[in-house]
């Protein structure tokens, strides 16, 4: 009986968990308004929140692009397909590793300094002292902060597609020796704006929406103590991660869906 | 109401969960223009009434008033009303670490107002001036001591001319120097601006040199004694007496309740053992 109480209050903290974030997600978007008439602040946000990004979406980007085309390369010439690795290589990273990675390492690098950044604020009082000054966090704080982060998920996504045909391309046809007005223009045939660029950049857009969202609720409900905040930033990266995993196979299975 | 006091804590319970009472049935009146210092222990809840008149948490029971407003917590619209009439000094500055000294002071007047640059300008010279650091008005914030932070959020908190200031542990971690500048400039600004000032502290010598009205609190959230410093200096009532003086032995007990000592050591128990 004592177990089957503690499984029930513990259904119910987490009841209590996504009831509480989902409160939190609506109180966000009743305040964003207020970062778009002060759309200079959510300038300054992307320009941190893309630079601290920046650097690894592109060097991950290159190297994705490297090794999808030789891997692609050894499997398709089985088969004498060799010929359209190129197109391979671009609907793998625009529909599903551009937006997927890109995700990943915008959590596990500009989401958990959010998280620190928020948290740290916390601890520091500067929020409350914010509250205290009849200034609303979320609205100064929070909202120029989420704005930045679903606007930059999907053009990070797009430089990490781009460099990561072009590391394709530098393998493909400098290192194996495809031609390279084919690898270009199988791409050009192969690839739809809507279908494919469109879809992955809502999948960007979305994964956006997730991880930054994470991001600041995690940093805002923080305990502000060194410990809290430390966990806080683990935690911003497992949920993140596992919110994007899932909700891409969703995204993938309306969009791409052959029937 | 008494028109005489900005601030009323009525018959006030508050604790952050059941277990565990803040403050139990506490009375106050804080009278307008004067200032008041609320002495007390850590842990007697000091802090705590401050967040109270700053609507952060609702009580559990009473009611806290402002200006003949009745606070609730629950009423975000109210709310930022009132705290707009009050400004508040944190024990560590809470200074905003990304943004100079001069901005730090301009924010809530940026935030807040639709003053032109120049306007702002001027303003925060005035208040960083007030405190004695125009001078340092370009600085970042990580090239200040902990005095000048604590003097820099004290611009901040006045920038907006509020009528109640709060001070929460305004002499903490300062060197002697630094306190006597403190204490002298929250005296000072409290009657030249004419606003209520409320100090949290338990830094007898400095609060009873710069208070009008003194409220000594102990652990549990009690109201312990109240008067003017004369009259609490002279009391002759133990608890007050021990506080006031800073006394080891007391009413006040030094050790924690614990169990006796013979058991945590495992020893049998004896008689005469002590246990504190």
């Amino acid at each position: 009986m004592n177990a089957l109480a503690a499984l029930g209050a513990r259904a119910l903290r987490v009841l209590q968990g996504w009831g509480h974030g989902a409160l939190f997600f609506l109180d966000l978007i009743r305040v964003l308004p207020q970062a778009l008439r002060r759309f200079g602040l959510v300038v300054v946000q992307m320009h941190a929140i893309g630079n601290r990004s920046l650097l690894i979406i592109l060097a991950s980007g290159l190297a994705v692009g490297f090794v999808l085309a030789l891997q692609m390369y050894y499997a398709l010439v089985t088969y004498g397909a060799a010929e359209s690795l190129g197109l391979v290589v671009n609907l793998t990273l625009v529909r599903e590793l551009g937006p997927v990675v890109t995700a990943l390492l915008f959590a596990g690098r500009a989401g958990t300094s959010l998280t620190a950044e928020i948290g740290l604020m916390k601890a520091g009082e500067q929020l409350a002292a914010m509250e205290l000054m009849a200034i609303d966090p979320r609205a100064r704080v929070l909202a120029p902060r989420f704005l930045a982060g679903v606007l930059a998920m999907p053009l990070l996504a797009a430089l990490f597609s781009s460099i990561g045909i072009l590391g394709a391309w530098l393998v493909a046809v400098g290192l194996i020796g495809i031609d390279g007005g084919n690898f270009w223009s199988i791409q050009q045939n192969g690839v739809d704006v809507w279908r494919d660029v469109g879809n992955g950049i809502v999948k960007s857009a979305v994964f956006g929406v997730i991880c930054t969202f994470v991001a600041l609720y995690q940093g805002y409900e923080t305990e502000a103590t060194p410990e809290g905040v430390a966990y806080a930033t683990t935690r911003t990266v497992v949920m993140s991660s596992l919110a994007v995993l899932a909700m891409d196979f969703i995204l993938t299975a309306l969009m791409f869906s052959t029937r | 109401m008494n028109p005489e006091a900005l601030i009323e804590i009525d018959h006030v319970t508050f604790g952050y969960d059941e277990r565990r009472t803040i403050l139990n049935d506490v009375n106050l009146r804080f009278a307008r223009g004067k200032v008041t210092a609320v002495l007390g222990g850590s842990g007697c809840g000091k802090t705590t009434l401050l967040r109270l008149i700053g609507g952060v948490h609702g009580v559990n029971s009473g009611r806290v008033v402002f200006d003949g407003e009745v606070i609730n917590a629950s009423d975000r619209a109210q709310l930022y009303r009132l705290r707009r009439r009050l400004g508040m000094l944190f024990q560590f500055g809470a200074l905003f670490t990304d943004l100079s000294v001069f901005d730090n002071v301009a924010f809530p007047l940026r935030e807040m107002t639709d003053l032109p640059e120049s306007l702002i300008h001027d303003i925060v010279l005035m208040k960083l001036n007030a405190v004695g650091l125009r001078g340092a008005a370009r600085l970042k914030i990580s090239e200040v001591s902990g005095g000048m932070a604590r003097r820099i959020a004290l611009a901040r908190a006045i920038a907006l001319d509020p009528e109640l200031i709060m001070y929460d542990e305004p002499f903490a971690g300062l060197d002697l120097v630094s306190m006597g500048v403190a204490a002298k400039l929250i005296r000072t600004l409290n009657d030249v601006t004419g606003a209520t000032s409320l100090v949290i502290s338990h830094d007898v010598p400095q609060c009873m040199a710069i208070s009008d009205w003194v409220v000594l609190m102990a652990t549990g959230g009690r109201v312990v004694a109240q008067g003017t410093p004369a009259e609490l200096m002279a009391s002759t009532e133990p608890e007050v007496r021990q506080f006031v003086r800073g006394e080891p032995d007391g009413p006040v007990k030094f050790h924690y309740p614990a169990r006796p000592m013979a058991e945590d050591y495992g020893l049998p128990a004896a008689g005469g053992g002590v246990a504190p």
